[in-house]
């Protein structure tokens, strides 16, 4: 018996398109399927606490001072385990255990201002810089990318998430 | 809402951690050896002064790490 | 002219557009800028309210937040009891209605939203006055991120009052506003200043837009803001003095009359008497003058005073007049009466720094005596400044330079630099210094009002000293003085005078009682904000929630996930789907999705010493591809999780814990590795959500296994039970473990979250020739009821030990040591009375409540509580768990539950119902 691929299905798959509704003061889209490894190691300098490194299509993000979450493009999964497998290493594969979501536009500080208590000025967190933190009661990896912010959501927490960004899109006030 | 100085993270609202209670109360060394009474002053007693506490937190929504700092338990000052 | 008080000119009023509202049934009209209070005295309507306790008429007092006469019912658009119209803005269409102090609320949900929303900045500076302005744009001019806010519709503070420097205000408005880093919030009121400079303030969006607001946006937002330095610049109120009568409608504030007339262009009245301690009255006196209100004369306190046509040392005797003032009884300080007719008396006994913010900072207000008034004492711990009148500078020119000055030092003590402003000029006259007087003398005590909206008199206060009361703050509670919304504005300060008199001591020496939040009221619905319905709390849902909706499942929420509670066919209640799908996993195959549970990777060097110091069992003696069932305890040695460890390779393992203690087992586990064995080399992640769990329980879960993964030898001997294998499941990679919490033959099938679907379908395709049946979380807590397996959390309280459970088999008697076990042997701990997990059979075949007490017969003495209690297709009958006083001793025994109609005998039985003999777990 063989899989049914097309039931392969990322944590916001159900609100995407209402998500893609979202236009002017914030848009919302969910990077589903993204390869992630916990990565457990003393004595690693970079990125520094409360930063994050990219490297080509992988980002290192600092989660704790001897924790970190290595984020790769779909199907990255093995490659990534084997380029940070090592003696003092711990790897942990936890892919489907978050999922992201990329936020942008001129009304997203004010969006997760709406449900997060740490300062995002980019005088304060700029971009690279990363955190774990809570987004509308729920526990959140943010980081501030180029353009805006990603957050990585718990997966049974995304669809509150997505619920709660929806419900708080009217109040913007940026972009108008 | 207090602010919490983690150490790795930086201040951070209250909320975003677990308080652990009076800090440098070690498991003891060999448990089997203590009497009833010495094993219930390990479980049950506690200080709990008026003025400065040396306390442990934990900053469980962020870097999850232990930690300990003095507080005072008048104005909530954290003085280190 | 429709608004006979309102004044042919002047004011910061729109007279270009008239608004028409409606109150007490009268229909009126007023002007867009207007109050609801300034709007009535423009249509002549003073009496205003009944008071709370006596029922007096009463009128509007004050121009603002400290108003305690004026409480109003609003009615539409949506009504919201107990607010003061001195503080609500006018719009078209209002209908409200006066107050004898109990509002009503709603009947319907308030369909408005409202929000709320966390800000940061360097400075922020509360208060919109000349202080708060000169404050923020010094501030702003340094580059730090200020917020300025106001409870006010625009800034200006006490200039709108005055209608001085108006044009100064709207400069540095305009600057503030086009500063990219600054923030000026209006209609914006702090109402709470906690640790770490966290100030929360809640602001009114588009209530003043009546039925226009567009109903998108929030109708307020709460802002909680994290401030590196504070201003307050919160100026100051007017007080009253304590004389006979001093409630009549007409009597008000001599400060708030200027305002009506310079901010709102109304007349408070024509013929006035004004009566003062202090310079500030005079001001208001010319400004009311040359607004055509005629000033019969000034009763000024001050013996000394000399000032044009004042009478010095002159006091109010009487007021006459019920519902309105129509004339005053003066006494001169030789004990002269004369009588004026007026329809106006001024009152002005004194300022009062508005110090609420600053005590809650944790600040001590002090008496200072030259001001008659309390004032922060500056000793405040927390990073503050005050400026203004809130420190007690009541002089206009010392107001701005001070303001400028704090705004400086406080951009300054958030590491920028500040450059000057312009300030205008304002000419500080020399004056005479103010009288503190409290009560004046002659009069019947049992009017003489010291706190207006709570009724509270001289004469109450007497009492209060009478009965030997010696503290302002046992006064307060005695009397209610100070404890109505309006938290003794204008009556806290003249409450402490007139103790401080009846006790023959200083004020100073009595002190003023303490201020908490909230400073004005909030509504609930702010608080709220969108923490509502499906907001208020996250849910979390599986992989297969919504693949459950369609099922037709109904939820159950555990900790914050949503569950399936069970899955009705058509026309079906819950005991039929439950038995049914009981029946189901006992007699054929049924699944689950058991997602929730947590999981954690544990891995490195000493994971398994680690895990056996966590555990009341051996853990390190588990080979890789073994599964084995644990109990945590707490040092106190009682449960504190249980779940199954499953090694996946000598220095890795993966634990499962209760769905709800997944967050609280990480934590433990992080917090022994962190402070108590940091030489442990072990690391724990969490990996709950990475995998989709599903059971697969039945004597035909092999057959159905066996189709979804042809590559897996799921024979009895080929895969053993508690045994685990990675394999391919319908084309997934996949973990199975064949581990059982029902007693049957099951396993679980991990996968990834992203595969849990694809996974559901294949096991619903294979097993449908077997009538595979989903079931939810009552069909597996009858199922493992039925064989006795406790649930952490129902059959436990955190006052429960293994062996209370019936578990000391997995309580290991070689470790020399590990979490808990001291405990056992503690006197109490090993008490063999203690209550103990058991079965029973309800005689009468019924259902027992969980939670019942369980009693002896007579004399009855209470043993215990049912903590389960189910019906079972599989013994057809009732049964339930309990946990009960030397349980296991009473097995066989008859004990008695108890119900709201009686006593129901019940037999204890062990806890294990189901094939106890434990033969069909294998198939």
């Amino acid at each position: 018996m063989t899989a049914d691929r097309n039931l392969r299905r990322s944590p916001l798959h159900g609100v995407r398109d209402r998500l893609a509704t979202l236009s002017g003061a914030i848009t919302v889209a969910e990077v589903p399927f993204l390869a992630q490894i916990n990565l457990r190691i003393t004595r690693r300098s970079e990125p520094r606490p409360g930063g994050s490194t990219s490297d080509g299509d992988v980002d290192v993000l600092w989660l704790g001072p001897d924790e970190f979450l290595v984020v790769g493009p779909p199907g990255s999964e093995q490659r990534l385990i084997s380029a940070y497998s090592g003696p003092e290493a711990s790897v942990v594969d936890v892919s489907a255990q978050r999922t992201a979501l990329d936020l942008d536009g001129p009304g997203v500080r004010e969006l997760l201002a709406f449900g997060c208590s740490i300062d995002l000025h980019p005088r304060v967190f700029a971009v690279g810089d990363c955190a774990q933190t809570v987004l509308a009661h729920t526990p959140v990896v943010l980081q501030r990318r180029m353009s805006g912010f990603r957050v990585l959501v718990r997966s049974s927490f995304a669809a509150h998430l997505a619920a709660w960004i929806l419900d708080a899109s009217p109040d913007l006030t940026a972009g108008h | 809402m207090m602010l919490i100085p983690c150490p790795w993270c930086g201040p951070r609202d209250e909320s975003e951690f677990h308080y652990g209670g009076q800090a440098g109360v070690a498991y003891p060394a060999d448990p089997a050896a203590l009497s009833d009474a010495e094993w219930a002053r390990y479980l049950f007693f506690r200080d709990n002064p008026k003025g400065p506490f040396r306390e442990r937190w934990s900053h469980s929504a962020g870097c999850r790490r232990w930690f300990s700092l003095v507080r005072d338990t008048v104005t909530n000052e954290v003085l280190s | 002219m429709t608004q006979p008080y309102r004044l042919e000119r002047g004011g910061l009023v729109d007279r270009d557009t008239p608004l028409s509202f409606r109150f007490d049934g009268r229909e009126y009209q007023g002007f867009r800028g207007d109050t609801l209070a300034s709007a009535l005295l423009a249509n002549g309507v003073l009496r205003v309210a009944d008071s709370l306790r006596l029922g007096r008429p009463r009128g509007v007092f004050s121009a603002g937040i400290e108003e305690p006469n004026a409480i109003v019912q609003i009615e539409e658009p949506f009504p919201e009891p107990m607010l003061t119209a001195t503080t609500v803005e006018l719009y078209g269409g209002l209908v409200a209605r006066s107050l004898r102090g109990h509002g009503r609320l709603a009947g319907d949900p308030d369909p408005a939203r409202y929000d709320s929303t966390h800000a940061h900045c360097d400075v922020l500076v509360i208060g919109a006055g000349p202080a708060g302005l000169a404050a923020a744009a010094t501030a702003a001019s340094s580059g730090a991120r200020v917020i300025l806010l106001d409870d006010q519709p625009r800034p200006g503070g006490s200039l709108l009052g005055t209608g001085e420097h108006l044009d100064w205000v709207d400069t540095v408005a305009a600057e503030l506003a086009a500063a990219p880093e600054t923030r000026v919030l209006t209609r914006t009121t702090a109402f709470g200043y906690y640790d770490d400079n966290h100030v929360i303030a809640v602001q009114r969006r588009t209530g003043h837009l009546g039925a226009l607001a567009p109903a998108h946006l929030s109708r307020e937002g709460v802002w909680r803001i994290r401030a590196r330095q504070v201003v307050l610049a919160t100026g100051a109120h007017e007080r009253s003095l304590a004389f006979a009568d001093n409630d009549r409608p007409g009597v008000m504030l001599a400060g708030a009359a200027r305002t009506y007339v310079n901010r709102y262009g109304v007349l408070p009245g024509r013929r006035a008497v004004v009566l003062t301690t202090n310079d500030s009255a005079y001001a208001a006196a010319r400004d009311l003058a040359a607004a055509g209100v005629e000033i019969a004369t000034i009763a000024d306190l001050r013996p000394g005073v000399q000032n044009g046509e004042a009478l010095p040392g002159w006091a109010v005797a009487r007021v006459h007049g019920e519902e309105r003032v129509s004339a005053v009884t003066l006494r001169s300080p030789d004990g002269a009466g004369r009588e004026v007719d007026a329809d106006l008396l001024l009152v002005s006994g004194g300022w009062n720094p508005v110090g609420a913010l600053y005590s809650q900072a944790g600040g001590r207000l002090a008496y200072d005596p030259e001001l008659g008034a309390f004032r922060p004492d500056g000793g405040c711990r927390q990073n503050l400044f005050v400026a203004g009148a809130a420190g007690g500078s009541y002089h206009l020119g010392v107001c701005l330079a001070e303001g400028a000055a704090m705004g400086g030092r406080a951009a300054d003590a958030a590491g920028f630099t500040a450059r000057g402003i312009v300030l205008p000029e304002a000419a500080d006259p020399a004056g005479t210094p103010p009288a503190a007087v409290w009560t004046l003398p002659g009069g019947d005590p049992a009017v003489q009002f010291a706190d207006l909206q709570r009724d509270v008199t001289v004469a109450d206060l007497a009492r209060a000293t009478g009965t030997g009361m010696r503290s302002v703050e046992h006064v307060k509670r005695y009397t209610t003085a100070g404890t109505a919304h309006d938290q003794g504005r204008t009556g806290g300060t003249l409450t402490s005078g007139v103790v401080a008199e009846l006790l023959g001591v200083e004020v100073g020496a009595l002190g003023t009682t303490t201020f908490r939040p909230p400073y004005a009221p909030v509504s609930f619905a702010a608080l709220a904000g969108r923490d509502r319905g499906m907001l208020f709390d996250p849910v979390r849902v599986t992989a297969l929630h919504g693949r459950h909706e369609s099922h037709g499942a109904l939820f159950e929420n555990v900790g914050q996930w949503k569950r399936p509670w069970y899955y009705p066919r058509d026309g079906e209640d819950m005991a039929g789907a439950v038995l049914r799908e009981c029946r189901a996993a006992r007699e054929g195959v049924a699944m689950m999705d058991a997602s929730t549970l947590g999981k954690i990777d544990v891995q490195g060097p000493d994971a398994g010493d680690f895990l056996d110091r966590l555990y009341t069992n051996m853990i390190s003696t588990l080979k890789p591809g073994a599964i084995r069932y644990g109990v945590m305890c707490r040092p106190d040695g009682m449960v504190f999780d249980d779940g199954t460890v499953i090694r996946l390779t000598d220095e890795r393992f993966l634990v499962t814990t209760t769905t709800g203690n997944a967050a609280a087992v990480l934590d433990w586990m992080e917090e022994w590795l962190q402070t108590e064995w940091p030489e442990l080399r072990v690391r724990c992640t969490s990996v709950t959500e990475h995998w989709a769990t599903v059971a697969l329980v039945g004597p035909r879960s092999r057959d159905v296994l066996a189709a979804v993964a042809p590559g897996l030898d799921v024979s009895r001997a080929g895969f053993g039970f508690m045994t685990w294998r990675d394999t391919e499941v319908a084309g997934l990679s996949a973990r199975v473990c064949r581990i059982s919490f029902s007693g049957e033959l099951a396993y679980e099938i991990n996968v990834s979250w992203w595969d849990a679907l694809t996974l559901w379908e294949a096991l619903l395709a294979a097993g449908a020739a077997h009538g595979i049946t989903p079931y939810g979380t009552e069909t597996m807590h009858v199922l493992r009821a039925e064989k006795g397996y406790p649930i952490i959390g129902q059959d436990t309280d955190g006052t429960v030990t293994p062996h209370d459970l019936g578990l000391g088999w997995a309580v290991s008697k070689k470790k020399a040591d590990f979490i808990g076990k001291r405990s056992f042997t503690r006197t109490d701990t090993a008490r063999p009375d203690r209550k103990q997990l058991v079965g029973l059979l309800p005689d009468d075949g019924g259902l027992l409540p969980e939670g019942a007490h369980l009693v002896t017969a007579a004399p009855q003495r209470v043993l215990g509580h049912v903590t389960s209690s189910y019906r079972s297709a599989a013994l057809g009958r009732t049964f339930a768990l309990a946990l009960l006083r030397g349980g296991r001793d009473l097995i066989g025994q008859t004990v008695w539950a108890t119900l709201d109609d009686g006593l129901v005998p019940v037999t204890v039985t062990g806890s294990v119902l189901y094939d106890p003999e434990g033969t069909r777990r294998d198939g």
